[in-house]
């Protein structure tokens, strides 16, 4: 037994001491450094994407769950909690295929059904098996970042049914146009359209919020909205979920630059700076307005900060990261705290207000602030974006944007159509007044008596 | 023997428990509770919505104690309880039938 290491020691010395061609010894240590480089970029990557998934559970989790009132935390969590379950297995079965499979502009193909060919080959700098997992926890967010549309009123069995469409329709053409092979919006791969989009303003941000938008308006305003007050049943577990989000949206646009890289690090300080940035907007806005500046506000307004600097987190400054964060803090409030109540729609948790609009802010001003002093333009570029003296960037960003509006809301509202006439939207307002916790999933998140 | 249900402040309940215990009253029954008298409720906005908090929270002592030693301990709970400002809470005084001790039936003021 002990002597098989010394065997393999043998092994591998004898042909390192029988080597006399330099030629093979420095492709060998080629080899070496390729494959430390590697690992460092892979360790990075599973990082990165273990950070994405603790965004959504227990991230985005407690984040919603403590906006609802307290009967509807468990079905809040829930949402969240089971697409983590859903969106993976879709992933494995043929979302991953749908979605960066083939060079076609608009989606996927079936190359990498049940993950065909997706293994430990390394050759587009970490493993096919590692980029896969990272993407597929996007695939999972997304989705559940909608559910604050709808909270407090969805059937659960519709809300199943509306992801796994939606993942099909809207989330999986989304990535390929903008981040697969020959995509549509993909700067990088010579798309007709060409956006920056570095970790999903479009493919994540916009798509869900302005779906939720949609969702908020076809399902219709909770029961007593805005009569009776719906006031957040629990704020603390809401801030722990916004700081969860906070770090975990480190792994989301650092993690964006598939390495572990210098463009790791502009994402990075990127990402936090735009948070800080908005949490600043948010609640100097909120403090001059309404008179008081708010946790839920300054929570709110780095959410919105960290939407808005995702499209840009690679391409651009520190400095201009704050600007961006800045300016997404203090639109998202204008838009939730003033417009929404003047169109009088019930998106319950801000779905769209955070989302939708710290996206689309986010996605314009990639195109003004996207910079070659950070980042290498796609080939054949002088420069990125207006700062560049690419103005047109701005076009091809707001081009981009606006398609991800029209197919997100569109597909949307036949999702809905669809989901409505097979199992019903919406509780019926019996189950709506118990609350989700006991309607839909028998259990209640607070019990008294035990 | 008299009931002595007092709705007070929340954050005078430590000084109003010490006050009580320093005159030799060792039993009470606390609750936290909601509700208002003349004090208006306040404001609060969550993300710009505004909503009017009018029940507010309060702890409602409650102690049974013998006739002869229920001014007193009025006096010392409302001088605890006191502030001077609008939503002090009130105390309420009433007649009790009848104390049981679970643990032996003692009955009336030596149930207390």
């Amino acid at each position: 037994m002990n002597r098989l290491p010394i065997l393999t020691g043998i092994l591998f010395l004898l042909p390192g001491m029988a080597l006399a061609d330099a030629g093979a010894r420095i492709a060998e240590l080629e080899q070496a450094v390729a494959a430390a480089q590697m690992s460092a970029d892979n360790a990075w990557m599973l990082v990165s994407s273990a950070l994405v998934l603790m965004m959504t559970g227990p991230g985005l989790a407690l984040f919603y769950g403590g906006l609802v009132r307290r009967k509807n935390v468990l079905g809040t969590m829930m949402h969240s909690f089971i697409l983590m379950a859903v969106a993976t297995v879709l992933w494995a079965v043929i979302g991953y295929s749908l979605a960066f499979g083939g060079g076609g502009r608009l989606v996927g193909n079936f190359d990498h059904l049940l993950l065909d060919g997706v293994g430990t080959d390394a050759s587009g700098g970490i493993p096919a098996l590692t980029f896969m997992v990272f993407q597929l926890m996007f695939a999972i967010i997304t989705p559940a970042l909608i559910s604050g549309a709808f909270a407090e009123r969805m059937k659960f069995s519709a809300m199943l049914l509306f992801t796994v469409l939606w993942s099909f329709v809207v989330y999986y053409p989304m990535a390929h146009m903008v981040w697969g092979g020959g995509g549509l919006l993909n700067a990088f791969e010579n798309g007709p359209i060409p956006c920056f989009d570095f970790a999903g303003g479009t493919v994540v941000h916009i798509s869900s919020g302005v779906s939720a938008l949609v969702c908020a308006l076809y399902i219709g305003k909770r029961h007593g909205f805005p009569s009776e007050a719906m006031k957040p049943h629990n704020l603390v577990i809401s801030v722990i979920g916004a700081c969860l989000l906070w770090v975990g949206w480190f792994g989301f646009n650092a993690g964006s630059a598939l390495s572990a890289g210098a463009g790791a690090s502009t994402a990075f300080v990127a990402t936090h700076f735009g948070a800080a940035a908005a949490t600043l907007g948010w609640v100097l806005v909120e403090w001059i307005r309404d008179g008081k500046p708010s946790m839920l506000g300054a929570i709110t307004g780095a959410v919105a900060g960290l939407v808005g600097i995702t499209p840009a987190a690679g391409f651009v400054t520190p400095m201009a990261a704050l600007v961006i964060g800045f300016l997404a803090g203090v639109v998202c409030y204008w838009m939730v705290a003033v417009v929404k109540h003047k169109l009088g729609y019930d998106d319950s948790l801000d779905a769209f207000g955070v989302h939708g609009v710290g996206g689309t802010v986010g996605a314009v001003l990639t195109g003004v602030f996207a910079t070659k002093a950070v980042a290498d333009p796609p080939e054949g570029w002088a420069g990125l974006g207006l700062v560049d003296g690419n103005a047109f960037q701005v076009v091809n960003q707001t081009l981009g944007a606006l398609l991800t509006w029209v197919l997100a809301a569109l597909a949307t509202f036949l999702i809905l159509k669809i989901c409505d006439a097979l199992v019903g939207v919406r509780v019926d307002s019996e189950q709506e007044t118990q609350g989700l916790d006991l309607a839909m999933h028998g259990e209640e998140a607070y019990n008294f008596e035990s | 023997m008299k009931k002595i249900e007092a709705i007070i402040q929340p954050f005078k309940l430590d000084e109003v428990k010490e006050a009580l215990i320093a005159i030799g009253i060792d039993g009470m029954t606390v609750i936290e509770v909601r509700g208002h008298g003349r004090q208006k409720g306040h404001k609060e906005i969550y993300r710009g919505q505004e909503y009017t908090v009018d029940l507010l929270p309060k702890v409602k002592l409650e102690l049974v104690v013998p006739d002869s030693r229920a001014d007193e301990v009025i006096q010392t709970l409302a001088a605890a309880a006191r502030t001077g400002k609008i939503g002090d809470g009130k105390i309420f005084v009433s007649e009790v039938a009848e104390a049981i001790r679970i643990r032996n039936d003692d009955r009336g003021e030596a149930a207390l």
